[in-house]
């Protein structure tokens, strides 16, 4: 409010008023990255011994659930949400680990990109049923996620299949320096390949766009439904990726869903996208997934119930949430 | 005359669509005998007063926390931390059945601690303006960590239901009667007695409906909103013991498998998730042709992976119903 409030000229012409203004755009992300460095120091105090072997376990392990709260991110900018990615994940997972049992590499590539195309497809389907039956987008991904976790299960009853040993590769060890996990470059890389680009193209800004504000976006003539119908597909690809990183990860595929929907919305919020949507970027969840992990990391080393891990995880996501908005209440009276 | 017809038809249409708006107990009641019917000729015989008991039986349970979801729901909430709740509130019971008070105390005590919970729940949405989703999804995660500490500090690691609950979880009276509708009729009694004839119901549809109007027009909705959050966390408790009972197990996540199937009951039922239309009558309803319709689906074969895909088509194909005909986007 106040920046609109003070003079045009007055913007810009001090190097530190112009910090001070792209800090208050920034301040949740901002809050969050001291959050982590605070929790990153705290680790190394409590636990001295703590090195580049541990950052690349933590890269490893955030994988799945940090693709799956990319895929939340989307679909909730666009003013959307998607309880079935957990299934979504299951069943890309175990097709994927089903068709690169005991083939080459070669075939392994052909497999991976088919099962990206699966999780378009995926996602397509879920926004398809949206936007065409107009039922609120929870009732209806709540709904698919049955519907992918039962073909998850068709696909195989039990765990098992396999992994082409590039994609598992892909997920463990480090690159370059041994500070750098390789699994957190696969990740941005994959994610800014894909999500520059969309936020950059007129896609991306419809997305922003009806989920900010439907009714205006769709009087702007941007077509509400075929955008809402892409951002679903989007999140399945997102969704797809996590499934491959489950099965690089473990080297198998697992067709019980894992408590990756949930927690994605966890992390979105966390992470500064607004759940009523038009707000926040994929980089913020990211974080998010990096301090509830780091969070139950810190309780093993300080040997304590990995129980209470759960509990402060939950604490922690209602505690940054209700700062949030109290602070939004505070913003919107004065 | 062919105009006339035409406007015939027209009526036609629209009381139909009337009566799906206003009374979608009546179709949800034809849906739930056509459906049993179908299970009658797939297995002939199969259906008997013995068979019903069992059905309602096993559809109590999931007909309480599905109250929870039609409550939080008509204020445009959701309680996804019911299922937390619940295996809290039977596996602390358990743990508490040989402490000095009995088993009175135990179900006393869970009890009391599910409704704290709900009061945080409550506080968080009412006051902090905390998405309901979030609020609840994050009491859930403290739930089951607190729930998860408790068993690894307790003695009695939870082998213990108390009779009494086996009793009303599973018994049968009279020689078909389930015992748990001892607690499922005053249960419903409350919620509809509440929704239909109190002021508090009136205001929990009026927040629904449209918020900003009721806090202009003097309601406070925190008020409201921290109440109802505790009743639904108590009926969360209630849904746990006869869950625990009806089972003969106590563990901290026996509760979490009927979380969505609670929230597809109610939004079968003809219950909005955007708040202000619905009621408990078809929620009830939506839990029963939940239960007849898995039931259907082992009768005719089909394995569970089958049964999941039918299972959430069918939610998606009677939400896309209602949204049709009330017009509602």
């Amino acid at each position: 409010m106040s920046a609109t409030a003070a003079p045009i000229e007055g913007t810009g012409s001090r190097p530190a008023d112009a910090i001070a203004a792209w800090a208050r755009r920034n301040a949740w992300m901002l809050s969050l990255l001291a959050l982590l460095v605070g929790l990153l120091v705290f680790t190394k105090l409590i636990q001295p011994r703590y090195g580049p072997i541990p950052v690349q376990g933590l890269g490893t392990s955030i994988l799945p659930l940090a693709l799956a709260a990319v895929a939340q991110a989307v679909i909730v900018i666009s003013g959307g949400i998607d309880l079935s990615i957990g299934s979504m994940m299951a069943l890309t997972s175990v097709v994927a680990a089903s068709l690169m049992d005991n083939q080459s590499d070669a075939t392994g590539v052909a497999v991976v990109v088919g099962v990206l195309a699966l999780g378009l497809v995926l996602g397509g389907i879920n926004g398809a049923v949206v936007v065409g039956t107009r039922v609120p987008d929870i009732v209806v991904t709540l709904a698919m996620s049955f519907v992918w976790a039962g073909f998850a299960l068709l696909v195989r009853s039990s765990p098992g299949g396999g992994a082409a040993s590039w994609l598992q590769g892909l997920a463990v060890g480090s690159l370059g320096n041994e500070w750098i996990p390789r699994a957190a470059v696969v990740l941005i890389v994959v994610v800014s390949v894909i999500w520059f680009p969309l936020v950059r193209s007129r896609l991306g800004l419809s997305m922003y766009a009806i989920g900010s504000n439907r009714l205006a976006a769709f009087r702007s003539g941007v077509p509400v439904g075929r955008t809402k119908f892409l951002a679903y597909a989007i999140t399945g690809l997102f969704a797809a990726l996590g499934g491959l990183s489950l099965t690089a990860s473990t080297g198998i595929g697992t067709p019980i869903p894992g408590p990756y929907t949930l927690l994605s919305v966890a992390a979105v919020v966390l992470g500064g996208v607004s759940l009523a949507g038009g707000r926040g970027g994929v980089f913020g969840p990211i974080v998010g997934v990096v301090v509830l992990q780091l969070i139950q990391t810190d309780m093993s080393f300080l040997s304590l119930d990995s129980n209470l891990a759960l509990v402060a995880q939950g604490v922690i996501l209602i505690g940054v949430v209700m700062v949030g908005s109290v602070i939004e209440l505070r913003r919107s009276r004065g | 005359m062919s105009a006339a017809v035409t406007v015939d038809r027209w009526r036609g249409a629209e009381a139909w669509r009337g009566l799906f708006r206003d009374r979608p107990i009546i179709p949800l009641v034809g849906l739930l005998s056509v459906l049993i019917v179908i299970i009658d000729i797939v297995d002939p015989g199969i259906v008997s007063p013995g068979w019903a008991n069992i059905i309602v039986r096993t559809t109590v349970p999931l007909a309480i926390l599905a109250g929870c979801q039609t409550i939080t729901m008509l204020t445009g909430g959701i309680d996804l931390s019911v299922g937390a709740v619940a295996s809290m509130t039977g596996f602390v019971t358990a743990t508490l059945v040989h402490s000095p008070g009995g088993v009175p105390q135990a179900i006393l005590v869970s009890l009391v601690v599910a409704m704290l919970a709900g009061l945080v729940t409550g506080i968080g949405v009412g006051v902090f303006r905390v998405h309901p989703l979030i609020m609840t999804l994050g009491m859930s995660f403290v739930v089951l960590g607190l729930a998860n500490v408790w068993q690894l500090q307790s003695v009695q690691t939870g082998a213990g239901v108390p009779d009494v609950l086996t009793m009303l979880g599973s018994a049968t009276l009279l020689g078909f009667v389930p015992a748990s509708l001892l607690v499922l009729v005053p249960v419903v009694l409350v919620i509809l007695v509440g929704l239909r004839r109190t002021g508090y119901g009136r205001l929990l549809f009026a927040i629904g409906d449209n918020p900003v109007a009721t806090r202009l027009s003097g309601a406070r909705a925190w008020q409201v909103l921290i109440v109802l959050y505790v009743f639904s966390a108590l009926l969360a408790g209630i849904g746990g013991l006869l869950l625990s009972g009806l089972t003969n197990t106590a563990s901290v996540t026996l509760a979490d498998s009927l979380v969505l199937p609670s929230v597809a009951a109610a939004v079968i039922g003809g219950t909005s998730i955007l708040g202000g239309r619905g009621g408990y009558g078809g929620t009830l309803v939506g839990a029963l042709i939940l239960s007849v319709l898995t039931a259907l689906l082992t009768a005719v074969g089909l394995p569970e992976p089958t049964r999941q895909i039918v299972f959430g088509a069918i939610i998606v194909v009677v939400a896309a119903a209602y949204t049709r005909v009330t017009g509602e986007t």
